[in-house]
């Protein structure tokens, strides 16, 4: 089968290929589309329409099938991720706890909207729904490391670190998960 | 090792014994002594892996080492998480939560060293396991949680110290599935993730199918936001979930079990992963069960973040692969389901129940619960109550209880104002309703719904119109397109909403409302789409004063909606030494009044700059 013509993206060789081995170990590799999917994610950050092509051609399947699906579910994004990405839970359990004004302070601290990255390149904000932390509302995620309890001031406080790079000492983290 | 006979798993369970009884009562429990740590998400989250290192260290200094340390499941605090159970041979086992690593050192010294209970940071627990010998003396009898917190989720060993897959051995050795699904219809346990459909029945239905191949998949979906119940299961007691899966493949005749994980919940698909591999070391999945000649497997697939795939027809679109768009019922599922088979799905917390029901009986678990509806219902309790967390009751226990007794109250001293249950297809239960006995039909007829159990308490600072609307943007975020008046109908009540509480609402806003959500209710083609209107329609029946307020006068009394807010200055106190004209970032300041000045407010973006820049206190919000 043809795999790699020239493409945009950077495809480094070694990590198509540990998509193409975890392809091949598959027994139900279309109705795994969505676990590839997630397993290209993992690898390449994000998933590029040249990338959902490839997929596509590997799996023998209409490149229209696996758009369908990466454009329905919002875990997949198409678009470049920033370096951090910091998600805000817009669940109900924090929303009563004044979830709002937290993504409002984040929006304007990072200056972008949900889905955007930062100009810096540095984070992309989303706005997800629970994480299972509901206990500790009004909460966002940086990357695998949950932040509880945030105030407008905290959530600016973070983002203020991470910038300056002193994330390590994170003194707000509760933990990483 | 493999378990080949019962006899093998009986002996397996006699030598956990003293693991067990050490856990529940103390009593005759062994040599060692023992401290399970709360480590689901969130107690991880709230520092759990700090304090678990903590006491390792703990030990180890002290020459303790030969305490066993063991990370469990969630026990239902999560408003004082991290929490620990120190169980000591002889001693009943002792709670305690807030502990942070300095309150896990103190412990060691304290309890384990001295023999002195921290009180401090003691914690008393609220529930029991309902069993056959349970007194029934707790508020919260523990059914489907019954294992969460007392069994390290990642060691079988342990789930069968606790009487695991005693159940599936049971009806292995009886060999007459249609039995099981009698008993389970007998027992009255009803589908828990919001339907309320009768358990046996759904599996009697896949059951009368021809035999061939044949599905059983377990919706760990989860998209209720603020709700937590199945992942708490998952993350506590995954065997559970797993042998409840083998039992109702066994009854029904299916050889393969799916659970569809959401995932956002990458802690459960963790430890579901390392319980399959570990069930089926045992024998306990794969070929030849317990020597019985029954087959099955479980497999996992991964939901990638789409609420609308909780609901069955649209989840098996997405274990196939595809997008999650729902399809017309029927055919259901149990005729036509999985590759088009006969598939029976099944919420986590209804499956968690099927094992004690087997090895308890049917009459046990009817005899608890309400008319109608038999068993306990898990919820997670969340919003502005002091004891955030989960709680697992009776059907028939009221509203107040759960918000006054187990929850502790509202948060602050503050006033009841609602609670939503349903998530965004309920609706909300008010100060009027509290002592409605919570079971499906009773909630149902006050216009809310049991839903899966989430359950978010509002105090009166929380606007019912903004919370609408909060609901109303989750539904139109999440409807997946497929139907119009879903697609289409969720954005434009979103829109009304959103003019409502920017200010700009009018009178016939409200009828226009009622209309469009309940046409929407009676027109969609699936269950978001038809449950989609209830959180507006309860709102505007249990607080039309307040819908009123806000498109009549233009007023929010809880101050949440900032579109309906006024700055004024008052001219008595103000001095006019101009700081919030300096600050005024659209410069709507004047002055009006020698000294006073005055706000234009149709050019106010209400962002509350002079309010804080004011000494004087003379910036006055309406
Ligand atoms: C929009 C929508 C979302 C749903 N989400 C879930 C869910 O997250 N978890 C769940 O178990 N059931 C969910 N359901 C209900 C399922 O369709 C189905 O009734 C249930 O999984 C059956 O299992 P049970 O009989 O054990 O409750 C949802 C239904 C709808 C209409
Ligand atoms: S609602 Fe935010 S973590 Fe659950």
């Amino acid at each position: 089968m043809e795999t790699t013509k020239s493409t945009a993206m950077d495809f480094s060789k070694e990590t198509l290929k540990a998509l193409d081995d975890y392809i091949e170990s598959l027994d139900d590799k279309q109705g795994l589309l969505i676990h590839i999917l997630h397993k290209a994610q993992e690898l390449f950050g994000y998933l590029p329409q040249d990338l959902q092509l490839y997929i596509a051609r590997k799996l023998d399947i209409p490149a229209a099938k696996v758009f369908g699906v990466v454009s329905f579910y919002s875990f997949f994004a198409q678009e470049k991720r920033g370096k951090h990405n910091v998600s805000i839970c817009m669940g109900t359990a924090c929303f009563v706890q004044g979830a709002e004004r937290v993504y409002d302070a984040l929006r304007s601290a990072l200056g972008v909207e949900a889905g955007g990255t930062s100009e810096d390149g540095l984070f992309t904000l989303n706005a997800v729904r629970c994480i299972g932390a509901c206990g500790l509302a009004p909460v966002a995620l940086i990357d695998d490391k949950v932040f509880g309890h945030l105030s407008e001031e905290k959530i600016k406080d973070i983002i203020k670190e991470y910038r300056e790079g002193m994330q390590d000492e994170d003194q707000y983290a509760e933990s990483a998960v | 090792m493999k378990i080949n006979t019962l006899s093998q798993l009986s002996k397996l369970r006699e030598d956990g014994a003293a693991v067990c009884q050490l856990r529940e009562s103390g009593i005759g429990g062994g040599s060692t002594a023992e401290i399970l740590v709360g480590m689901a998400t969130c107690g991880v989250a709230a520092g759990g892996k700090q304090t678990f290192a903590a006491l390792e260290r703990a030990l180890r200094n002290r020459g303790l080492s030969h305490v066993r340390l063991v990370k469990v499941g969630c026990i239902g605090s999560c408003y004082c998480e991290p929490t620990i159970q120190v169980n000591i041979p002889g001693q009943e086992p002792v709670f305690y939560g807030n502990v942070d690593e300095d309150a896990a050192i103190a412990i060691v010294d304290s309890h384990l060293l001295k023999g002195n209970v921290l009180e401090s940071n003691r914690l008393q627990i609220g529930y029991e396991k309902a069993g056959l010998n349970s007194k029934g003396q707790k508020k919260q009898q523990r059914i489907a949680l019954r294992n969460c917190g007392s069994v390290d989720p990642e060691n079988i060993m342990d789930y069968i110290a606790f009487r695991g897959y005693e159940a599936l051995g049971k009806v292995l050795a009886e060999g007459n599935p249609e039995a099981v699904v009698n008993s389970i219809k007998a027992s009255g346990l009803r589908g828990r993730g919001g339907g309320g459909f009768s358990t046996g029945s759904k599996w009697q239905a896949t059951a009368q199918q021809p035999t061939g191949e044949k599905y059983i998949i377990c919706n760990a979906d989860e998209g209720d936001p603020g709700a937590f119940m199945d992942r708490s299961i998952l993350e506590g007691d995954p065997h559970s979930v797993l042998e409840a899966l083998a039992i109702g493949g066994y009854a029904t005749g299916a050889n393969k079990g799916i659970i569809y994980i959401r995932a956002e919940y990458p802690l459960a698909i963790e430890r579901l992963k390392i319980a399959i591999v570990q069930a089926e070391e045992l024998g306990l999945l794969g070929k030849n069960i317990l020597g019985s000649g029954f087959d099955f497997t479980v497999e996992l697939r991964l939901g990638a973040g789409a609420f609308v795939c909780g609901e069955e027809t649209a989840l098996i679109h997405s274990v196939e692969g595809g997008r999650g768009e729902p399809t017309k019922k029927p055919p259901f599922p149990s005729i036509s389901g999985y590759l088009k088979k006969p598939t029976t799905v099944n919420n986590v917390e209804t499956l968690a129940n099927i094992p004690p029901i087997i090895l308890n009986g049917a009459g046990w678990f009817s005899g608890i619960g309400t008319e109608k509806s038999k068993g306990t219902k898990v919820f997670a309790l969340v919003g502005k109550i002091n004891n955030v967390g989960l709680v697992e009751v009776p059907m028939g226990t009221t509203l107040r209880e759960i918000v006054y007794e187990i929850g502790g109250g509202i948060r602050n001293d503050r006033d009841f104002r609602a609670v939503q249950t349903g998530g965004p297809s309920g609706g909300v239960i008010t100060k009027a309703d509290l002592d409605t006995p919570i079971d499906y039909e009773s909630l149902k007829e006050i216009g809310s719904m049991m839903g899966s159990g989430g359950m978010i308490v509002m105090d009166d600072s929380d606007c019912m119109v903004n919370i609408a609307k909060f609901y109303l943007g989750f539904t139109r975020d999440e409807s997946c397109g497929k139907c119009t008046p879903c697609r289409i109908g969720t954005k434009r009540m979103h829109e009304i909403l959103e003019r409502i509480t920017n200010g700009e609402g009018v009178p016939e806003d409200l009828v226009k409302l009622e209309r469009l959500g309940n046409t929407i209710k009676i027109s969609a083609l699936c269950g978001l789409g038809q449950t989609a209107p209830n959180p507006v329609l309860s709102t505007l029946k249990y607080f039309q004063d307040e819908y009123k307020a806000h498109v009549i006068d233009h007023k929010c009394s809880t101050g949440s909606c900032k579109g309906l807010l006024r700055y004024r200055i008052s001219e008595e106190a103000c001095t006019g030494c101009r700081a919030c004209v300096k600050v005024c970032p659209v410069n709507c300041i004047h002055l009006a009044n020698k000294p006073a000045y005055r706000i234009d407010s149709a050019v106010c973006t209400r962002c509350g700059a002079c309010l804080a820049a004011c000494k004087f206190d003379a910036v006055i919000v309406e």
